[in-house]
């Protein structure tokens, strides 16, 4: 047995242990913070089968951003629930929910074992086609040429998570300020730490999306790493999150997804939708990445602050 | 067996037992302030000789400058953090609040 597998198989072991005690718990906050573990886990193990796009994109949405969502979410919850524990309805749907999930995490597993461990999927025809595609990176060729409509989509689905979250607030507070207010000292250690991370951050978010053409990286990596330092700056009292009714940020939210769409209808006139000519697809792949950057960061940014929920700063 | 394996093999052992004292700590001290003391001293010194250790074998400066930073940037989260929970876990009086907060 190889230090290697020894180390795989204590990764597996772990993932599986910290994915039960998410879903088992009987304390809210104690399965988020499983859940969390679980989604690092989860990275290192898509680091282990040198998958780096996938395991950035794990660790910065699946485990940070969600986690701090699902934390969110829980504090919301414990604001305005009451108190009463669920009855023999609440069973029910636990029962039923805890059979689709097996279902569908039976089928998942289903479908990876029936998978040709030999064979090689999609990959010699994405490295037959990576020459025409304008990025050496071939997730980022998948993700922004072959089957950019996927990545369109998503981009637009966050826009319209964020409505919906935006759609939580009292009438009053509509088109008011992001969440609720923040209590930093302005000579306290969030301050500080505030104004000493924000080059770093800014820098290895640029690289992210840079890099991403060539080597592991993109918009969602690199705007996930922006949202995460706009949030702290905001939290350190340093700036205010703007209004939703703020149209600088609405254009920065839409302008991404709405590129992304004009360059496929150009695509379209040309022939097919999304379809990117070789000796434009770089330029033309690092501008929309440009752009969902910018768009994808102040989504998850505006995600986490919630919903508008005061009109004065 | 060369000597830097042994200068990596020492730093790194070194730095686990400071990970798992810092563990021990977080599970058997009595209350939030000790736990979050023996958790913070012990992860940054802990990933810091891990890092130590692993420098003489990164080939180039810039590696090892990464990862200096790296430790760098955790050493000021894990402070950072653990100011902010030490503070929320204080009773209410002992707070202290200078007027120019801007409450």
């Amino acid at each position: 047995m190889t230090p290697a597998l020894v180390f795989d198989g204590l990764l597996a072991l772990l993932a599986v242990a910290a994915a039960m005690a998410a879903i088992g718990g009987r304390d809210l906050f104690g399965s988020v913070a499983f859940f969390i573990v679980y989604g690092l886990l989860i990275a290192i193990a898509w680091v282990r089968l040198d998958a780096i796009d996938v395991a950035l994109a794990e660790a910065a949405i699946g485990a940070g951003l969600t986690g701090i969502l699902l934390i969110s979410a829980l504090a919301r919850v414990e604001r305005t629930a009451s108190s009463g524990e669920s009855g023999e309805g609440g069973r029910l749907a636990k029962i039923a929910a805890a059979l689709l999930c097996a279902g569908v995490a039976g089928a998942l597993a289903w479908a990876a074992l029936a998978l040709d461990p030999q064979g090689a999927g999609l990959t010699p025809l994405i490295s037959e086609a990576l020459p025409q595609a304008g990025v050496g990176n071939p997730v980022t060729a998948v993700l922004l040429n072959f089957r950019a409509y996927d990545t369109l989509l998503e981009s637009i689905v966050l826009l319209f998570a964020l409505v919906a979250v935006w759609s939580l607030a009292d009438d009053g507070n509509w088109g008011g300020l992001p969440g609720l207010r923040q209590h930093a000292r302005s000579d306290g250690v969030l301050a500080t730490f505030g104004r000493l991370l924000p080059p770093f951050g800014l820098v290895v978010a640029v690289y992210l999306v840079w890099a991403g053409s060539e080597n592991p990286g993109g918009a969602f990596q690199g705007g996930t790493v922006l949202a995460a330092i706009w949030l702290l700056v905001a939290m350190a009292g340093i700036t205010e999150l703007p209004r939703v009714s703020s149209l600088p940020l609405r254009a920065a939210l839409v302008f991404g997804p709405a590129f992304f769409l004009a360059v496929g209808a150009i695509g379209a006139l040309a022939g097919t939708f999304l379809g990117l000519a070789p000796a434009a697809a770089k330029a033309i792949i690092l501008a929309v990445e440009a752009g969902l950057t910018l768009s994808i960061a102040a989504t998850l940014a505006l995600l986490v602050a919630g919903s508008p929920q005061r009109t004065q700063g | 067996m060369t000597p830097i394996d042994l200068y990596t093999l020492a730093m790194i052992a070194a730095g686990a037992f400071f990970f798992f004292a810092g563990t021990l700590g977080l599970l058997r001290f009595p209350d939030l302030h000790s736990r979050l003391h023996a958790l913070t001293k012990a992860d940054n010194l802990g990933l810091g000789l891990i890092v130590l250790g692993l420098l003489p074998r990164m080939g180039d400066v810039a590696t090892m400058l990464k990862m200096l930073l790296v430790w760098v940037l955790v050493v000021g989260a894990a402070a950072t953090v653990a100011q902010l929970i030490a503070r929320i876990a204080l009773p209410g009086h002992l707070r202290s609040r200078p007027k120019d907060d801007g409450r």
